[in-house]
């Protein structure tokens, strides 16, 4: 994958194949401490110890059409070659958190791509989800909650395709002014 | 801090509900858009960004998107299945924006079947 919004994506797949009805999707870009930290963390089925101890194994999976388990390790490996980690923590019945540090300035760190395509992707695919979407970028802060949403569409699906569009536009404009605010600041 | 535009999404709900009501509310068609890790890494979300766009342009309701997990088929990714009601599910193989779009308006809306695209026809096995 070439993009961290990709892996931020696959693991969201994860979470709703483990019955989640809550995803929490944290992203915080911190210039002045240099991380990218990306935290995703759902109330689903969760994890035994078992297959939590041997989640980093590629060749390690719990589905049956396939026999390897691409995506955790491949955001650990993403995380390593930015001078990062990963860590994932789970229970059976209370959900599982995934999270992932970067250097943010790193040259080889994964760009973060287009969160307002990943997003939109994950609440069209799954509609009778709720998602929060946390993005801070320093002091700035952008938050969409589907809940709050569904309040405003009464009624009107998540996934109806002008809803969806409206979700990635108001995301790309949102990250869009506040990296440049940012960049301001950091320029003053 | 940057907030959604609750202004803009109340005009996308009037605009939906009177379309909607304009309409008989079936659902014609579903297409399930494989989303495992080697789908997302072959380009499943873009895939997934051009038929959203597709569906919004077209205006059309009767058009449900879901996705889905890996089918076993990594090296044909990325996969969609269409299944229009009546008829049997169409998967088609190593789909991109432009195919997507060729799939929309030939297969989805006029019925065509893009035949040299086709991986299966049928039910996955899950």
């Amino acid at each position: 994958m070439e993009e961290l919004s990709l892996h931020i994506l696959d693991i969201i797949e994860n979470s709703t194949r483990a019955g989640a009805g809550l995803i929490e999707i944290t992203i915080v870009e911190a210039t002045d401490r240099d991380k990218l930290m990306i935290e995703i963390t759902d109330d689903g089925s969760g994890m035994d110890e078992e297959t939590l101890g041997r989640i980093m194994d590629p060749f390690y999976t719990t589905r049956t059409v396939r026999r390897v388990g691409l995506g955790i390790p491949l955001l650990a490996q993403a995380a390593r070659a930015a001078e990062g980690s990963c860590t994932v923590e789970s229970r059976v019945g209370d959900g599982t958190r995934v999270t992932a540090e970067f250097r943010l300035n790193h040259i080889d760190r994964q760009p973060l791509g287009n969160m307002g395509e990943t997003m939109a992707t994950a609440i069209a695919g799954n509609p009778e989800l709720d998602f929060v979407y946390t993005h801070r970028i320093d002091d700035e802060n952008y938050r969409l909650d589907t809940r709050e949403l569904r309040l405003v569409l009464d009624g009107v699906p998540l996934n109806s395709a002008p809803v969806i569009a409206f979700i990635r536009n108001d995301i790309a404009e949102a990250l869009a002014e506040m990296k440049n605010r940012s960049r301001t600041g950091t320029e003053r | 801090m940057a907030k959604i535009k609750i202004e803009d999404l109340k005009k996308i709900k009037e605009r939906v509900q009177a379309e909607n009501a304009l309409r008989h509310g079936d659902r014609r068609v579903r297409v399930t858009v494989h989303m495992g890790t080697c789908g997302i890494a072959a380009g499943a979300r873009e895939v997934m960004t051009t038929l959203m766009k597709e569906i919004e342009e077209a205006q059309v309701s009767d058009v449900v998107v879901t996705t889905s997990g890996c089918m076993g088929l990594c090296s044909r990714e990325p996969e969609i299945t269409v299944e229009i009601v009546g008829e049997e599910p169409i998967v088609y193989e190593y789909v991109n924006e432009n195919k997507m779009r060729q799939i929309f308006r030939r297969h989805i809306l006029e019925g065509e079947i893009q035949t040299p695209f086709v991986l299966a026809r049928g039910k996955e096995q899950s």
